[in-house]
């Protein structure tokens, strides 16, 4: 793909380089790949959540027609076990299998159906083993992962079996009493990213036993760098090429078909292409974590939040992943975007033989802010306080400290996102009966509409951007000016949807006062690592990496007196510092780069007799610091929000005993265009210093809040409590 | 089996397994990738094309089904350079994201003008229904149908 701007620098709406082709269809995503001699990859999976693997047989696989190759775990050249951040997962199944759909051997055949009835003939025995299902007495059970690979790594050293992280913020005085006390227990079910492009690549042997992999994945060389150890190879001998991405949202952090098909690739020295189905596609990722949070909040009889007690777990599942990131990220907003002097939170995350969970959009402040807004409903209730004030008199502002001690430096209109919101009008309740289309349930409903009760609901949120906790997150970018005054940017920025690639000709284009700029094809072959298109970071990160190797160029060319000029340059945000250990403070001047925040108001109705709901409205403020492309920003708003909406009403991953039992678009449900209402967004800029033009991630925090919200419309019109996500029709009805 | 077919009025043939899908064929045997493969069961419409000027779900349709009838493809909607106006439409509106549900929209929605040239807000609504978007939210999908159904 080789894109041009046509229009537009940095504040101005731009169309979508990619626009065109992905309407015409000629956009190639990775399930599209082609290449002469291609076989296709099929990877067979446990069907068990727990078992002991004590014979493979590949026999009759290997005999079967059309089939070039038949691999298991013995064929893995190189290491054995990789991971995103530890390396606990193996590339193929050795004595055990830990969730179900783990990936046990592969075949290699002319067509795919071929491959998946290959797959059918390998004979693998297992002795199932009793799957660890409850991640509430995960701590009390036989170890999943003796060897602890977490463990070691500057985090509090917690020696209960199954313990991924354990973390434990303490602030101020824990055991300050208030003069009012609220409480609840929270649930959140699992969510998918339900991307709608199949994991799927093309891998291509160069003939000097390297690899290029055409991928779509949100960091490229992450993936390079999982990718080469396992494979036997140095990196630069694997080349990570982006493929088209339909669609991430945290879902493609983690590999899933990269080793697998270069070691067939590899293998039968062809291409080897791998598509998932969606089936595949519901095992074959991680997903947002479940989460059980106990909550008590202490009070003033003013409303003045004295102290913050939460519990959070969340079940890990059978792998790592970004696991413990989330514990962290959980415990760093469990209060809210609100000023607590004394706060105690404990946050635990554990393995499991459930499916395994990491990175969703949110990121464990999606878990946590349905947990705390509810709290904040309760407290207002409790005290005869309008929720809304109530709000905006704990609203935490620059200046102010965070649990974990941090002092807020940066812009983080809490006040102004909760006024903008609460400011903008709702429509009028609709007169009944009416078109059974715009009745909770739509045409489902078959009543007049006898049974429906409206409620407006509230809530507020705030996320971090980029990543935290001492990590070192850098951006490359590299520019080519040539003679003819046209530039070409080199940048691995995954542009999965979001609009990265437009982010980046923008900022070329404004720096470089020249509309003849192209962007070249992402690949770890030509630049350095861009991070990863997660945390909200990918416009700051390559904003500023873009905007730096752009003014090195105009600078080399001066000193040069003109010609072609090609530099790289790498952009770091601000350095964070680690969590201290037992106390959960920053032991710097900050743990996060920066946080953004959100509010928003629902108007929702609810059959209370059929257990049915409409979302009438949504209308939201959110802290962007700067609208690098305002028609982008609504945009994520708008799809964030719905993203957020599901987790509130329909999506999640059902299991028994671990197994999966709805890895279907028939049996898990994510909104449509009858579930979505309207949603009214309000930008407030107010730019931050720190992050090139003042620009903030925007994807994230509309997430957040909205699952929050909508629950909280929800109780509005039912009066009831609703403390697990997705709200269902018993739920609502109280069976 | 061998099997026949128009797709975007140039005649094609194939053989194919008689297991595979209009989808499969298309994309993988005739050069047509852009009908998508999101669910291969018809939930999301990411496949949707016009089997005899009909809206289907190109995963629903045997190969063998389609022999000697005549299929759009998203492909066919562009005249060479000119995009359709729901094309256009999609790309000014800013209802393109990652894009994998946009061939089915597009063709969904061409269908929908079609029949019903001004569609009203639930008319759209549930004419779309079937077909799912990850990204957007809809709202600029909807702003998109509107704007194409004026010119």
């Amino acid at each position: 793909m080789s894109v041009k701007l046509e229009l537009g620098r940095v504040g101005q709406i731009v169309p979508r380089a990619d626009g065109i082709p992905k309407t015409t269809g000629e956009f190639a995503y990775s399930s599209d790949l082609q290449a002469a001699g291609m076989l296709w990859g099929h990877t067979l999976r446990s069907p068990h959540a727990h078992a002991r693997i004590t014979e493979v047989d590949i026999s009759a696989a290997v005999a079967a027609p059309g089939v070039h190759a038949v691999l298991t775990h013995e064929d893995v050249p190189g290491a054995k076990l990789y991971g995103l951040e530890f390396q606990d997962q193996p590339v193929l199944a050795i004595d055990r299998v830990r969730y179900f759909g783990e990936p046990v051997a592969l075949v290699a055949a002319e067509h795919p159906e071929q491959a998946r009835r290959a797959a059918e003939l390998i004979r693998v025995e297992y002795t199932p083993l009793p799957p660890l299902a409850d991640a509430e007495t995960a701590t009390e059970q036989e170890p999943l992962h003796p060897e602890r690979p977490t463990m070691g790594h500057g985090y509090r050293d917690d020696p209960r079996p199954n313990v991924v992280r354990s973390l434990v913020i303490r602030h101020g005085d824990p055991d300050a009493e208030g003069d009012v006390s609220v409480s609840g227990v929270y649930e959140v079910g699992i969510q998918d990213q339900a991307f709608l492009g199949p994991e799927s690549g093309l891998c291509v042997p160069d003939g000097e036993g390297g690899i290029d992999v055409y991928v779509a994945t949100q960091w490229l060389h992450v993936d390079r760098d999982q990718v080469a150890p396992c494979l036997g190879l140095n990196p630069e001998q694997v080349r990570i090429h982006l493929a088209g991405v339909g669609g991430a949202f945290g879902g493609r952090e983690d590999l899933s078909m990269q080793i697998h098909g270069s070691l067939l690739a590899l293998h039968t020295n062809r291409p080897v292409k791998i598509v998932y189905n969606r089936e595949e596609s519901f095992v074959g990722h991680i997903h947002r974590h479940p989460a059980k949070i106990w909550m008590e909040h202490r009070a003033t009889r003013d409303g003045e939040l004295v102290n913050v007690r939460a519990r959070i777990l969340l079940d890990g599942g059978a792998y790592a992943s970004s696991s413990t990131a989330v514990t962290s990220n959980a415990a760093s907003f469990a209060c809210g975007p609100y000023q607590v002097d004394n706060a105690l939170i404990e946050s635990l995350c554990v393995y499991t033989n459930n499916p395994p969970c990491g990175a969703m959009r949110g990121f464990g402040a999606v878990q946590v802010c349905f947990a705390h807004e509810a709290q904040m409903d309760k407290l207002a209730a409790a005290l005869d306080i309008d929720p809304i004030e109530l709000r905006l008199l704990n609203a935490l502002q620059p200046g102010d400290r965070t649990p974990t001690g941090q002092l807020i430096t940066g812009p983080l209109p809490v006040a102004d996102v909760i006024r903008r919101a609460a400011g903008l009008p709702v429509p009028e309740p609709e007169e009944l009966p009416r078109d059974p289309l715009r009745l909770p349930g739509g045409s489902g409903n078959t009543t007049r509409g006898e049974g429906v009760k409206r409620g407006v609901g509230f809530a507020v949120g705030f996320k971090n951007i980029g990543y935290s906790e001492g990590f070192d997150d850098y951006t490359a970018a590299r520019v080519q000016l040539f003679a003819d005054g046209s530039a070409e940017i080199h940048c691995a920025a995954a542009e999965v949807g979001q609009g990265v690639a437009g982010v980046i000709l923008q900022v070329a284009r404004t720096e470089l006062g020249t509309v003849d700029v192209t962007l070249a094809p992402h690949t770890t072959a030509m630049v350095g690592s861009a991070g990863s298109a997660s945390a909200s970071r990918m416009t700051w990160m390559a904003s500023g990496a873009v905007r730096d190797a752009c003014r090195a160029a105009l600078a080399e060319r001066e000193r040069k007196g003109g010609g072609d000029v090609d530099v790289e340059r790498i952009y770091r945000h601000p350095r964070t510092s680690a969590l201290d250990p037992e106390t959960g403070q920053t032991t710097g001047e900050r743990s996060h780069v920066a946080y953004a925040c959100a509010a928003m108001r629902v108007v929702a109705e609810v059959d209370v007799e059929l257990g049915l709901t409409r979302v009438v409205w949504i209308g939201t403020a959110q802290d962007i610091g700067k609208a690098v492309n305002p028609q982008a920003v609504t945009g994520q708003i708008e799809g964030g929000t719905a993203q957020g909406l599901g987790l509130a009403l329909m999506e999640e991953i059902q299991t028994r005993d671990g197994l999966i039992t709805n890895a279907s678009f028939t049996d898990y449900l994510i909104p449509t265009t009858l579930d979505m209402p309207p949603v009214v967004s309000e930008l407030v800029e107010d730019p931050d210093p720190d992050a090139p033009y003042g620009a903030k991630g925007v994807g994230e925090p509309p997430t957040v809040v909205s699952t929050a919200a909508v629950v909280s419309a929800l109780r509005a019109a039912t009066g009831r409590e609703l403390t697990r996500v997705p709200v269902k029709p018993d739920d609502i009805v109280g069976l | 089996m061998r099997i026949g077919l128009r797709v975007n009025g140039a005649p094609h043939e194939a053989d194919v397994w008689e297991g595979e899908s209009l989808l499969y064929v298309l994309r993988e045997r005739l050069g047509y990738p852009g009908s998508k493969n999101a669910c291969e069961q018809g939930e999301c419409g990411s496949c949707s094309v016009l089997l005899d000027r009909r809206l289907v779900c190109a995963c629903l349709v045997l190969a063998a089904q389609a022999d000697g009838h005549d299929v759009v493809t998203v492909e066919g909607l562009a005249e060479g350079d000119r995009l359709h106006r729901v094309q256009e439409a999609f790309v000014a509106a800013g209802a393109v994201q990652c894009g994998f549900c946009t061939p089915g929209l597009v063709v969904a929605t061409a269908d929908l003008l079609e029949h019903t040239p001004d569609p009203s807000h639930d008319q759209i609504r549930e004419a779309l229904s079937g077909n799912i978007c990850r990204c957007t939210g809809y709202a600029k999908i909807f702003d998109a149908v509107r704007m194409a159904a004026a010119g």
